[in-house]
């Protein structure tokens, strides 16, 4: 039996498809690649210049030119390219990218995202999470439902500075699987063994729960 | 024909920046950070440096050691979370800090380097990011204008050089290198390995030597350079 974190790098690596271009950022982003099958024809971006990003390497393997954007030591795989950092956000920002998967300090319910500043505590600057955020043709959020106190993370208006206005476009947590919609946003799924009100309750932001049967995850 | 020798020995070249300069370091984390020129630009304590490069590496390395030395009057960067040190120096007021987008800081330092004096982009609207930028209309779009990023000098490293100056690097070492080696006013490289000139096959060129001004020859690589252990 899987634990929720498991679960939820499970779930979100079932929408990586073959054929597509992806970039996964830094944290339980990168962590979804042990969910996904080895033969599935998925070319990984990484923000410093690689399109097909191969496995992690330890150390004693590790080349010491390659790395990927979080600074793990990777490894080619074929048809793996190099390119400088022009190149690799002429990629992004053209919309190459099928998908990209962020982290969230916020997610609103008009899909705006605050993922990289905290005023007066964490301010160590975006690295390339504003160009993926708003040029990824789909941007999803990997995140715990709630923060480390408790607090809602998924709430009616971002109240951190935004990476992106109306970007993300689905939300994956320890809880549920959600949409963001124009209508607003909709739970598709909801994990296993967890309670439809204790998702609402979790949420600070109107959550439409589809009439009928939710499946799990 | 024959090409000109752009060899240079480490501190004659690291002695043409004077203090006040402003001055691009390749590398992303440690794959392409010139350790060596920059340990030069330690050891000879130029002042209020300006530093251009895209993260400030970790502590105890690279731009680290510039920040440690009280080098560093301002840092333009996209990113300096692995590196307590800058993080506390740009909250204490010690240093100044500019970030920019990553793709963004690329771009800027690519348009310097092709001769032109910046561009429009939507990248970064309505964040705290746009403050203070120029909006510009380009048809029925509207974006913001970006102006393009020079430098009076750029040390970059490169796995393999000619004595010309035609550069090569290797896989995630490439990142910003070639796009400061086109927009510093003079590029020092360091190189692991410098061949003659014709050594390096016209097609394998990464960098062209003409935006080269001097090539140091590394020594054996220090450790800095090798596998991060964590």
């Amino acid at each position: 039996m899987l634990n929720a974190k498991e679960r939820l790098l499970k779930r979100a690596a079932q929408d990586i498809k073959g054929g597509m271009i992806v970039n996964l950022g830094i944290g339980l982003p990168t962590q979804v690649t042990r969910y996904l099958a080895e033969d599935l024809p998925v070319c990984l971006h990484s923000e410093n210049g690689i399109a097909g990003v191969g496995p992690q390497v330890p150390n004693t393997e590790a080349d010491r030119n390659l790395i990927d954007a979080g600074g793990a030591y990777v490894s080619p795989i074929k048809g793996t390219s190099y390119f400088d950092s022009a190149v690799s956000f002429a990629i992004v920002r053209s919309g190459r990218l099928d998908l990209t998967l962020l982290g969230a300090f916020q997610v609103a319910a008009n899909g705006d995202l605050a993922n990289w500043m905290i005023p007066g505590f964490f301010t160590p600057g975006a690295g390339g999470a504003i160009e993926l955020a708003q040029k990824a043709r789909k941007v999803a959020v990997i995140s715990t439902h709630t923060d480390k106190k408790g607090r809602p993370k998924i709430l009616e208006r971002c109240t951190l500075p935004l990476t992106a206005h109306n970007c993300v476009d689905r939300i994956y947590t320890d809880m549920a699987v959600i949409d963001v919609t124009p209508s607003g946003l909709v739970m598709i799924e909801i994990a296993d063994g967890v309670d439809q009100q204790d998702v609402i309750n979790a949420t600070d932001a109107k959550l439409i729960v589809p009439d009928g049967h939710i499946p799990t995850f | 024909m024959a090409m000109i020798d752009k060899t240079s020995e480490m501190e004659t070249a690291v002695s043409k920046i004077p203090d006040g300069a402003s001055v691009m370091l390749g590398g992303f984390g440690v794959p392409g950070t010139p350790f060596c020129l920059i340990q030069e630009l330690v050891r000879q304590g130029q002042k209020n440096l300006t530093i251009i490069k895209n993260d400030a590496n970790e502590n105890g390395m690279g731009v680290d050691w510039l920040l440690e030395n009280g080098q560093v009057e301002k840092l333009i960067t996209s990113h300096i979370g692995l590196n307590s040190r800058a993080v506390q120096m740009m909250n204490d007021g010690d240093i100044q800090v500019e970030f920019v987008p990553q793709g963004i800081l690329a771009e800027r330092i690519r348009v310097a380097g092709a001769g032109v004096m910046g561009f429009v982009t939507d990248i970064g609207m309505g964040t705290p990011l746009a403050k203070g930028k120029l909006e510009v209309s380009v048809g029925d779009a509207v974006g913001l204008l970006e102006p393009a990023l020079r430098a009076d000098f750029a040390l970059i490293h490169a796995s393999c050089s000619d004595t010309f100056g035609n550069l090569i690097y290797a896989a995630t070492a490439r990142n910003f290198n070639p796009l400061m080696a086109m927009a510093a006013t003079r590029t020092i490289v360091e190189s692991e390995v410098v061949v003659p000139a014709g050594e390096i096959a016209p097609d394998e060129v990464h960098t062209p030597a003409p935006f080269v001004d001097h090539v140091v020859q590394l020594p054996s690589l220090p450790e800095v350079y090798n596998v991060v252990e964590r």
